[in-house]
């Protein structure tokens, strides 16, 4: 829908006045065209939307609100993390004949698209499937292998690290596993011990392997199509709970060559008195706290670390020798977790930088309940971020940590 | 039975032919082992010292129905293994059955359980008898005198580079060492019946795979000692050999990892419409790991052209078959899963020969995949980390050391045809022994990798994380020296 809005745009004969209304309608009519679709069974990229010319003109003699004068989209077009994912997905496919999809229940879209040999719905067995998918990699194939969670990655474990991870070592550079694990990983909403865990921190651990968690639609297209370009084994960390999300996104983004830069983190929001990192859901609660903390007085700097492994130590450090200060947040569990590795960097590089201890925000130290108000108790929340930010600026009263 | 030839013109396709037809491979043999419907477990270590060696009749029978395993806390009249009226169906009784993905399945008012045992075992194919003769007087010419005695060559070849390397480790010269003593014939026959485009997914103990293609005795100890010559810059222990060009990936410790990795890499091939297929390797202790189940279910779903090989050696280190399984062997799980299978005598060269090559075109022509139980045995220890005579009996070893050994079994019929001799035998032993030691000699002089080698193919391209470590590492090298071996190039 949005290249259609460009070539009017481009095409001159709708003066920039249209824009909005335009993009409303295109909005409207593109929500029309997915229920047509959905209606229909059939894909919603195969729903064609003519908009007749005398339409763009009485779109452009109507009324309109405040217009930006930049004549790209950037800011009108929004997309969920879950479309972001399927378009790089599909561009991918259609890009490189040697990219197919295999898990459970995967996109019946794709499915229609690209056809069963392409995209291959397996039995449940992720072991067999993790293993198949290195196999048809180790001889030139670029799997993407879906699982339900990275919960029931485990029974697969063995294939990502030692066949997968280790390979291209262990056979000095013969056999090359360009392949993407991907899928939702960490808590979703009432699902459980066995449904919840966030893997970030033991899959980064392991030499071999590229570990990626993004957060917004940008983040979700740019990595994942830089995951599936990339010669080495990527885990590719999604959340559930930002599927549904929209992000604004601009033309760049949009781009079938767009990709984000694999091991550079992003930083969301400049500040100057304490730095916050997050991933993944976290880096949206991190933004929260930041705004709440501006309202009192507390410069925040957001960094969204983007990759897990390889980290982005030097952007951490940079930020950290401005402010001095050292909030890490995330959703697993807090020992030997994303946290503990960043706080060690920022001690061995940067010790003399810091004014305060490194507080560290991490999910509590129990298999996930499933109540809603243990669950709510046993992930970080917004208000969690804000206090230790401040206690890392010496503005409340410090936790004992040890009597 | 349907008969699958790939409609080609090779004459290969003539012999399988001639085979197929004198030995109806979808029967059983007359020889049972047990009277009593079922394999008594207790025995089947002295069993299969005792292979099958009478001929194959060609007795047709029909698998139409179940029978009544001898279930002795239910009534007699619940139970039946005599009443053969079962099996013959009229057409009418037919109409009785329904429609279900697969075929349509009758129904009976018989309840009967399918035993766990057939009656009698799964028959097990071969050519040359015990003492290297062609057995019901057939002589089978498929094999030249030139590939014969190539995979004569070949086997004791093998058989003297596993002997001077196991003594290399006993002399602390390696860390590590396993022979495939007992399964030259599975080694060289298999390779010998496959294309050098068939890629080869092996376990551990199939080297002779890699020496009949090409990989010599040199990158052999280079491996081994894990200089810089070799190909996997001494990253891997000990016979974890490698080879790109000889299409033979890297050997990876975990068991049975090959085997769904081959079914993906055979799905690659299909869809790249290679005319070729993959072979994997596994042993018996491998058929129980999860990865066997998946791989071989989703060779057969997905239709790819794999031949999954398994050396049933009677041993998986300490643990005899009759404690790793319950089922008749290996080769019953390929009806499990849709897939065709055959078993064969594993010791017999001719036999492993011929079944891979017939099992390797309908493979291809077929795109689906097959399974193949070669019965052996695995004369050494498990490794040099391992004494086998502390839990099994020396005389057993001997006895298929001696007795059962397929390269004097196969030594023996290349005789017979006049195209091997005594004088042949000490020249190319001694040749191979020569060669061996010189390599090890070599290997162990040459340089070791250098430092770069430690932080390189971790990833496509080194990280700045992995510059960063190597260049913090040279400069302690270079203020310690004396902490460091002084063989190590920079």
């Amino acid at each position: 829908m949005s290249s259609l809005v460009r070539q009017i745009l481009r095409s001159g004969r709708l003066p920039v006045s249209g824009l909005a209304p335009l993009q409303q309608a295109a909005r409207a009519y593109s929500s029309a065209g997915k229920e047509f679709a959905a209606l229909n069974s059939m894909h919603a990229s195969t729903v064609v939307i003519w908009l007749d010319p005398s339409v763009l003109n009485s779109l452009a003699s109507t009324p309109q609100s405040k217009i930006s004068s930049d004549d790209s989209l950037s800011q009108f077009l929004q997309i969920t993390v879950r479309e972001a994912l399927n378009s790089a997905l599909d561009e991918e496919m259609a890009a490189d004949p040697r990219v197919f999809l295999m898990g459970e229940e995967i996109s019946k879209g794709l499915l229609d698209k690209y056809g069963p040999e392409r995209v291959i719905d397996t039995p449940i067995t992720e072991a067999g499937f993790a293993g198949i998918g290195v196999g048809a990699a180790y001889k030139g194939l670029r799997p993407i292998i879906e699982f339900m969670t990275f919960n029931f990655s485990m029974q697969a474990i063995d294939h990502i690290i030692n066949s997968a991870a280790k390979s291209n070592y262990m056979s000095a550079g013969q056999i090359s596993v360009p392949i993407v694990f991907r899928g939702p990983n960490g808590a979703a909403a009432g699902v459980g011990a066995q449904h919840s865990q966030c893997y970030a921190a033991w899959y980064a651990a392991c030499p071999g392997l590229k570990v990626l968690c993004p957060y917004s639609s940008e983040d979700a297209r740019g990595l994942l199509k830089a995951a599936i370009r990339d010669p080495d084994p990527v885990v590719f960390l999604e959340n559930e709970l930002l599927y549904g999300l929209s992000f604004p996104v601009s033309d760049e983004v949009l781009d079938s060559n767009f990709t984000v830069p694999i091991g550079k983190a992003k930083v969301e929001r400049q500040g100057k008195d304490v730095t916050i990192t997050a991933f993944s859901k976290m880096v949206g609660f991190a933004l929260e706290a930041a705004e709440i903390l501006a309202k009192e007085g507390i410069s925040a700097e957001v960094i969204n670390l983007r990759s897990i492994r390889p980290l982005d130590r030097a952007t951490i450090n940079e930020s950290v020798r401005k402010t001095n200060r050292l909030v890490t947040v995330e959703e697993g569990f807090p020992q030997h977790g994303v946290g503990a590795e960043i706080c060690a960097s920022v001690v061995e590089d940067s010790f003399g930088y810091l004014d305060a201890p490194v507080e560290r925000i991490a999910g509590a130290d129990v298999p996930m309940p499933y109540a809603a108000n243990l669950e709510r108790m046993a992930v970080p929340q917004v208000e969690d971020i804000v206090r230790a930010a401040k206690r890392a600026c010496y503005r409340s009263v410090p936790m004992a940590a040890t009597a | 039975m349907a008969v699958w030839l790939r409609r080609s013109s090779s004459s290969s396709r003539r012999l399988i032919k001639q085979l197929w037809v004198s030995n109806d491979y979808s029967t059983n043999t007359n020889s049972s082992l047990t009277g009593n419907g079922g394999v008594n477990y207790h025995l089947q270590r002295v069993l299969l010292s005792r292979l099958i060696s009478s001929p194959v009749f060609s007795v047709r029978r029909r698998f139409e129905s179940t029978e009544a395993a001898q279930i002795r806390t239910c009534d007699p009249q619940y139970y039946s293994s005599e009443d053969d009226d079962h099996h013959h169906v009229q057409p009418s009784d037919t109409d009785q059955g329904m429609d279900f993905p697969g075929g349509r399945v009758r129904f009976t008012p018989q309840m009967n359980f399918i035993p766990e045992y057939l009656e009698k075992r799964v028959p097990c194919y071969r050519v040359l008898n015990d003492n290297g003769e062609p057995i019901s007087g057939k002589i089978y010419q498929q094999v030249s005198k030139d590939m014969a005695t190539r995979m004569y060559s070949n086997m004791i070849t093998l058989q003297t580079m596993d002997t001077v390397l196991y003594e290399a480790q006993r002399q602390g010269r390696i860390s590590f060492y396993l022979t495939s003593h007992g399964e030259e014939a599975i080694n060289i026959a298999s390779a010998a019946a496959l294309s050098q485009e068939d890629v080869v997914f092996a376990q551990y103990r199939e080297p002779g795979v890699l020496l009949w293609r090409g990989f010599t005795l040199q990158e052999v100890a280079n491996q081994c000692f894990g200089n810089k010559m070799d190909y996997g810059k001494g990253r891997q222990m000990p016979i974890h050999y490698g080879s790109n060009k000889h299409n033979y990936f890297t050997i990876s410790s975990p068991i049975a990892t090959q085997l769904p990795q081959a079914a993906g890499a055979a799905y690659s091939l299909k869809m790249d419409k290679k005319d070729a297929c993959v072979v994997a390797f596994m042993g018996d202790g491998g058929t129980s790991e999860g990865d066997f189940h998946a791989a071989l279910n989703f060779a057969a779903v997905m239709e790819v052209p794999v031949v999954f090989i398994c050396r049933n050696n009677g041993w998986a280190i300490s643990t005899p078959i009759t404690d790793q399984f319950r089922s008749d062997g290996v080769v019953v799980k390929g009806k499990a899963y849709g897939m065709r299978s055959i078993r064969v005598d594993g010791n017999d060269a001719l036999a492993v020969y011929n079944v891979i090559r017939a099992a390797r075109e309908f493979a291809i022509s077929k795109q689906k995949p097959v399974l193949v139980e070669a019965l052996t045995y695995r004369v050494g220890h498990h490794s040099t980390s391992d004494d086998s005579t502390k839990y099994r009996p020396a005389d057993e070893i001997e006895h298929w050391k001696m007795e059962k050994n397929p390269v004097t079994r196969f030594r023996k019929w290349i005789e017979r045809n006049g195209w091997w001799s005594d004088e042949h035998e000490s020249e190319v032993r001694n040749k191979i022994k020569k060669e061996m030691i010189q390599a090890i000699q070599v290997a162990e002089r040459l340089e070791k990798p250098a430092v770069s080698d430690l932080f390189t193919d971790v990833y496509d391209q080194k990280t700045k994380d992995l510059q960063e470590q190597e260049n913090l590492l040279r400069e302690v090298i270079k203020k310690h020296p004396k902490g460091y071996p002084s063989d190590v190039p920079p």
